[in-house]
């Protein structure tokens, strides 16, 4: 018997999911062999082991995909009615819930995320994407969108999505795309395909004609191949700053239409009137929340000078709580971090801070000794000219910075090339009103942080990117004017 | 501590010449606020903690040897104290092994019958004062109605605060109150002094910022437990409630160095609902917290329900409520 309260083992079966040795493409509603037979393996980033062999897509096999979603969207799913495109919507929701253990599991043993959010954040908001864009599919000419009162597909869309959280971003694309009578060549990140691929079971389970939605597997030469084709009316694109820029020379000049949603350094703003632990607690969320693994983390935190070192003394005492480790552990409140190559990038930005004269201080967890792993950290001391208050690390590395007044506070947030999120904290209703009215970020939150829903909208400002996904804002990305007649 | 030095101590801490209620408000008012949503995400959150095997199988006798066994009815019988005491002798007849409960709480007119059948076992008599549990009678007759229980052997008192004066803003009288309760427990020079546990009855409190301010309010006044409720009104022990005590105490050690002890009281029935609570007490004030001399559950029906699971735990299988004697 443990002689005090430790948590013993909680692990979430394995049992649930079948993964098989190795995959195909899906193109035209079935699962097809890459043309030339390449492939690439996805481990799990918590162990190191394999997980599957998955085909890599080259340009021929991206070629036949577009080609079947040309042909589904001509043929079948353009003219379909909106009420009929809604019931396969409803439908795909439904099987996504019914399947919600299989995919929690899968997308955590594919990712490293814990258990506890695949199971209660990453999956029932796909469900939730697809309930909320399939009652839009019928009712487009209500939505009040700027392409008046006939609002028409685009055609064949091209999105390439992150792994942070595969199968939401998966959900945040496909959804509005499908409601709205477009057809899609989707290719997930080469770290984390398995539940696109389980996905794409679900669309055959669900009936949806063919080619409808098509999955090319593969890393950055796919998703250039799939950007680069002639016959793709729009990409849509989450990921990293740089590749959005890439992607953005390379449609210069073409027909094709773009929605980037990029990077970020999200300024979590804590005024001396806070409540101050729920504020720990939203910081907590902010950052910590899938490993920091969240292009609009609350990565910088600015605190108010008069109760920095308070706020910093009660988050170091609650990273104390946080528990690391295996992420199928349901008691597990950090998992592993994607892969080798992130862990590398996160380690060499946190020694830059140090070495620039900012404090680390890391949370004390033992790690486990195999797969990807970062303890949470929080830096002090950090001022603006430092790396680790202007790049995006994309971990769990918290930038503590203060300021003295509110003006001071909207000029340190606004101060970044990113715009994507930001949080505010405090008691006062009209002191939130004013300094969200200042803020250059897609998404405010007041009091809380990382709350998601699919009827409200988000996206970038400057190197955040552009468009926005979700709610009727994000049907706009979707849809040209269409004739009146 | 007399009324006298309770009241220099809380001078020194709000940095105040005088201790008016004037001073009071505006320390307790600049606590900081409590966000209620945020608090109630909070408390959900730690509901969620999956406890297996080994760690049940700890939290279950450490919530038995938690537990101030009680029958707070008009009704009650010497006999029926004598049954409640019986119980927390043995809890489980068929198993020796199984802890003790820290007390035994009953009227004031009981104490002495709880005294004589729990003998010198070292389970501990709390007895309910100050009129319990509306509190409505004069500081006198508070005082005297302490002194009758102190004086017929409690180990413990759980007072109630005014709430009337609380609501009203009349911070002094409450803290005024708590001091002078908390000297009478003080008064048996041939006993041990008695343990303040100062009931907020948070049900009536209403906000969690009243919540918070009445935890450091009866802290500042001498309290060496601050309880929630009397059992008597409804919500009685909520999850964030008891979040929002234990911060308060966690709060006041860093900046006192003293602890203070925390008991929730009133519609914990479950062994689910305990073990939640010694989550939030190991995640939010921490582990020195997940003793008996620090956490209480006030409870009649919880002690049940944590034996028929400690047996299901022990022979694996669910024996059922006829195999628990009920008092």
């Amino acid at each position: 018997m443990p002689t005090g309260f430790e948590y013993a083992p909680a692990p979430e079966s394995r049992a649930v999911v079948d993964i098989a040795s190795s995959y195909g493409l899906f193109v035209g509603g079935e699962f097809v062999d890459p043309a030339d037979g390449a492939s690439f393996k996805t481990v799990n980033p918590a162990t190191g082991e394999r997980l599957s062999d998955v085909a890599e897509a080259g340009a021929a096999d991206v070629d036949a995909a577009v080609r079947a979603a040309r042909r589904a969207y001509t043929q079948v799913w353009g003219p379909m009615s909106g009420a009929e495109r809604g019931k396969y919507l409803f439908r795909i929701a439904r099987i996504l819930q019914e399947r919600a253990r299989e995919f929690a599991v899968l997308e955590t043993l594919d990712n490293g995320k814990p258990i506890k959010e695949s199971r209660d954040v990453d999956i029932p908001l796909a469900a939730a994407h697809f309930f909320y864009h399939a009652g839009w599919a019928d009712k487009l000419e209500y939505a009040g969108l700027t392409t008046g009162a006939r609002p028409a597909p685009l055609g064949v869309i091209g999105q390439v999505i992150p792994w942070n959280f595969p199968l939401l971003m998966l959900a945040w694309k496909i959804a509005p795309a499908l409601a709205t009578g477009n057809t899609v060549v989707l290719k997930p990140a080469e770290t984390t395909p398995l539940t696109a691929l389980l996905f794409a079971q679900v669309c055959q389970q669900a009936d949806l004609p063919a080619g409808v939605v098509n999955i090319v597997t593969g890393a950055g030469a796919t998703g250039q191949a799939l950007t680069e084709h002639p016959d793709v009316d729009k990409i849509a694109f989450t990921g990293s700053t740089d590749v959005g820029k890439q992607i953005a020379r390379t449609i210069a000049g073409t027909r094709k239409r773009l929605t980037l949603e990029l990077g970020g350094k999200g300024a979590n703003i804590v005024y001396d009137d806070a409540a101050i632990d729920q504020a720990v607690e939203g910081i907590v969320s902010g950052i910590y929340f899938n490993q920091g693994h969240v292009c609009c983390a609350g990565s910088r935190l600015l605190v108010q000078e008069s109760v920095a070192d308070d706020v910093v003394r009660r988050l170091q005492r609650r990273l104390g709580t946080l528990r690391v480790g295996d992420p199928m552990d349901k008691n597990t409140d950090v998992g592993a971090i994607n892969s080798a190559e992130q862990l590398a990038r996160i380690t060499a930005l946190v020694e830059a801070g140090e070495a620039e004269g900012a404090t680390r201080w890391s949370a004390p967890c033992e790690l486990p000794d195999r797969g990807y792993w970062f303890a949470p950290t929080i830096f002090t001391d950090v001022s603006q000219a430092h790396r680790v208050a202007q790049e995006e690390i994309f971990g769990p590395v918290l930038s503590v910075l203060t300021f003295r007044t509110p003006a001071e506070a909207v000029a340190k947030a606004n101060n970044t090339p990113y715009g994507l999120s930001a949080g505010i904290w405090s008691d006062k209703g009209s002191r939130v009103l004013w300094t969200a009215d200042r803020l250059r970020a897609g998404v405010v939150w007041a009091n809380s942080f990382n709350k998601f829903d699919p009827t409200s909208p988000f996206g970038g400002y400057k190197e955040s990117g552009y468009g926005r996904e979700a709610g009727r804002h994000g049907l706009e990305a979707y849809v040209a004017a269409g004739s009146e007649d | 501590m007399s009324a006298t030095t309770a009241t220099s101590q809380a001078r020194d801490l709000l940095g105040v010449s005088a201790l008016s209620n004037r001073s009071l408000r505006t320390w307790l008012h600049g606590l900081p606020p409590v966000d209620q949503v945020g608090a109630e995400a909070r408390a959900a959150a730690l509901g969620t903690r999956s406890i297996k095997t080994t760690s049940k199988a700890w939290a279950i006798d450490t919530a038995i040897s938690m537990i101030d066994l009680t029958t707070l009815e008009g009704s009650d019988t010497p006999g029926k104290v004598r049954n409640l005491c019986a119980k927390a002798l043995l809890p489980d007849r068929a198993d020796p092994s199984t802890p003790r409960v820290a007390a035994v709480c009953v009227y004031n007119d009981m104490v002495g019958v709880a005294r004589e059948a729990l003998g010198d076992s070292g389970i501990n008599v709390a007895a309910v004062s100050t009129a319990f549990p509306s509190g409505r009678a004069s500081l006198p007759v508070k005082l005297l109605d302490t002194q009758d229980a102190v004086a017929a052997g409690a180990d413990e008192i759980d007072m109630v605060i005014d709430r009337g004066a609380f609501l009203s803003g009349d911070y002094r009288t409450v803290f005024d109150q708590i001091a002078a309760v908390k000297e009478v427990c003080r008064s048996n020079p041939d006993r041990a002094d008695a343990h303040l546990k100062v009931i907020l009855e948070t049900g009536e409190l209403a906000t969690y910022d009243n919540v918070r301010r009445a935890s450091w309010l009866a802290m500042l006044a001498g309290a060496d437990f601050i309880k929630t409720s009397t059992g008597k009104i409804s919500p009685a022990a909520t999850l964030p409630v008891v979040l929002i005590m234990l911060e308060a105490v966690r709060d006041w050690r860093a900046l006192t160095g003293a602890m203070v002890g925390v008991k929730p009281a009133g519609g914990i029935r479950t062994t689910k609902d305990a073990v939640k609570h010694l989550v939030t007490v190991n995640e939010t004030a921490g582990p020195d917290w997940l003793t008996p001399q620090w956490f209480r559950f006030g409870a009649s029906s919880l002690l049940t329900d944590l034996l028929l699971q400690r047996q299901k735990l022990r022979t694996g299988a669910y024996s059922g409520s006829d195999y628990v004697t009920e008092d």
